[in-house]
């Protein structure tokens, strides 16, 4: 599925804020046609990593390459037409419908003179289908619960057109079945579509179970990166997350499921449930 | 939403709602336009105003028409769509209804420069450049002092709303040094009037809005409406969001000065304007155009109540707007907590 080449990477980054330097020195690659996941804990730099390669944060050193490019020497709306964001704080104006909203990703796409094309319009419909929303079109999105209402942000991103894909947290504030519901989402996207997905999640067991390429990071550093398989050990949980666990198979997809150690040892050395 | 699509892949969208509302306005406009030019002290009928207006009047109707009371009503339309339009971009910059240009200091900033000249003693022509220059001179201060990696829109209201104070102290300081008359003439000029204006008023209104209405309606309008969903988002969208509220400010602050040049700091059309034009429309983002054809309105509106309320005395027009716009925003205050949004 990987094929080795990657469209969009960053190297020798160091990201700050003002003068708190997140991260320093720090360079990932985003393998094309993968569904890449970065984790780590609070305040690893994680969300700052996807800024960066968003073009949201620029590094002070160092610099966030798309097609070989430096990101931030291209026209802005060239590069929206490739890389799209889902940042984790978006605005949805008073009253706005959902096609109306899902329309405002075809921005990149639209001039003065060519404000709505057939071509606008049929994407709109397909990403509305995709995320399920059509059904939704005229509903004011205000009124929608939670879930509908990330989906619906999202059929604005799929609407960019865009090949790659990034995704801050898609899953923060919504219910388990509601983010497996994204997540799955996110999975058919790239399956179907053959899209480059990067997102932020905080649940390491989603990000092992969905992600086709893996991204651990502590303190600004990249801790290790590649195969969740390979990637997901219980030594490496304790390195990055300081968190003592054991790794078991999903009975589900056969991907690493992490089991935290429990707060009392009997737990831990209780024989595994048939 | 309509769609007109030409051979050649041209497309434009238009929702008819809000065309039709910015027309009925423009309408509005100008019936309202035709009754002020009709009243005062030589009345004429419409018809004669009309008449006249198309090169059919007798030598004293086309001086009175188009010496004196013209002068006025397009300073009028001017101001109002002037201060209208800026109160939109403010509004859609800052994504908070109260980000107009009075609440923000840029009109007190105005008013500084003009109350300096009325203290130093000068000409009318001296007292509208001042008010350009501080205008835009306190732009350039609120950006400076809000810059942080970018300007963003709560840190420019609260710095604005701090300038705003420190803006009317000094202007308050500024007045008790002024000669009684100057005085007398500078708290005129505060409140917003349009007596007396000439075309030497408009001119220079015409030209800044015949400039940046195009910059800021066609070059940044599709864009300032995505700026509503967030920078983030927005700058994903392919927006340059600081380059792009930069050149919004600077056309927003030149709007709101060269507006305050001509007539004063007119309260409340800023304000209310874009709020009504949206209501009307009911259309998300920022409804420029129908806001501008709002604001046009009111002022001529306002102004034509300023000159017949009383008939012993002309009020200054920013009394009325004051009054009626205090008024809307009540009203707006006392629906939106019954909606339970505030």
């Amino acid at each position: 599925m990987e094929t080795g080449t990657t469209r969009l990477s960053g190297t020798g980054m160091t990201l700050a804020y003002d003068r708190r330097v997140v991260a320093e020195g720090l360079s990932v690659a985003v393998p094309d046609r993968s569904f890449t996941v970065v984790i780590g804990p609070n305040a690893c730099g994680k969300s700052t990593v996807l800024r960066a390669l968003s073009r949201m944060l620029k590094p002070t050193a160092g610099a966030v390459l798309l097609d070989g490019e430096d990101i931030h020497r291209r026209p802005a709306r060239q590069v929206a037409r490739t890389l799209g964001l889902l940042p984790q704080s978006s605005i949805a104006p008073d009253g706005i419908t959902v096609a109306e909203l899902v329309a405002r990703g075809r921005y990149p796409h639209q001039g003065l003179l060519r404000q709505w094309s057939r071509e606008d319009e049929r994407v709109v419909d397909e990403s509305m289908t995709a995320t399920g929303v059509a059904d939704l079109a005229d509903r004011a999105v205000d009124e929608l619960s939670g879930g509908q209402r990330q989906r619906v942000w999202i059929a604005m991103a799929l609407a960019q057109q865009t090949p790659l894909l990034l995704l801050d947290e898609p899953t923060t504030y919504l219910d388990i079945a509601h983010q497996i519901e994204i997540l799955d989402l996110c999975a058919r996207l790239h399956e179907e579509q053959g899209r480059t997905l990067v997102a932020v999640l905080h649940d390491l067991n989603h990000a092992a179970r969905y992600a086709t390429h893996l991204i651990a990071m502590r303190d600004g550093r990249v801790v290790a990166a590649g195969e969740p398989g390979e990637v997901v050990t219980a030594e490496l949980v304790a390195e990055v997350f300081g968190l003592p666990c054991r790794v078991i198979e999903d009975p589900e997809t056969g991907t690493p499921l992490v089991v935290p150690a429990g707060r009392r040892r009997a737990a831990v050395l209780a024989p595994e449930p048939a | 939403m309509t769609v007109l699509r030409t051979p050649g892949g041209f497309s434009l969208r238009f929702r008819p709602r809000a065309l039709a509302v910015g027309a009925g306005f423009a309408v509005l406009a100008a019936g309202l336009g035709v009754l002020a030019i009709a009243g005062g002290d030589y009345p004429m009928t419409p018809a004669d105003v009309l008449r006249t207006l198309t090169g059919g009047g007798t030598p004293a109707e086309e001086f009175i028409v188009t010496e004196l009371r013209l002068p006025r009503l397009v300073t009028a339309l001017l101001v109002g769509a002037a201060l209208a339009l800026a109160g939109a971009v403010f509004q859609a910059l800052v994504r908070n209804p109260l980000g107009s240009p009075d609440v923000l200091g840029f009109t007190q900033g105005a008013a500084t420069g003009a109350l300096v000249v009325v203290v130093l003693g000068g000409s009318s022509l001296a007292l509208s450049g001042a008010a350009v220059a501080s205008g835009l001179a306190t732009g350039l201060l609120i950006y400076a002092i809000a810059w942080r990696n970018g300007v963003h829109g709560y840190r420019l209201v609260l710095v604005g709303i701090g300038m705003s104070a420190i803006l009317t102290g000094i202007n308050g300081y500024l007045l008790t040094r002024a000669p009684l008359m100057d005085a007398a003439r500078a708290m005129l000029w505060l409140t917003g009037s349009l007596d007396g204006r000439g075309w030497s008023d408009a001119l220079p209104l015409l030209t800044v809005l015949s400039v940046l209405t195009p910059v800021v309606l066609l070059g940044c309008g599709p864009a300032l409406r995505m700026m509503e969903l967030g920078d983030d988002t927005a700058s994903a969208l392919g927006v340059p969001v600081r380059r792009l509220r930069l050149v919004l400010l600077a056309a927003a602050v030149l709007l709101v000065s060269f507006a305050a040049a001509a007539a004063g700091p007119v309260s409340f059309v800023a304000l209310t304007a874009p709020h009504l034009a949206r209501r009307l429309t009911r259309a998300p983002g920022p409804n420029l155009l129908p806001s501008m054809c709002v604001g046009a309105t009111l002022l001529v509106g306002a102004d034509l109540l300023a000159q017949r309320a009383f008939t012993d005395h002309q009020l200054p027009v920013g009394a009325v707007t004051g009054a009626l716009g205090g008024a809307y925003l009540v009203w707006l205050l006392a629906m939106e907590r019954r909606a339970g949004r505030l």
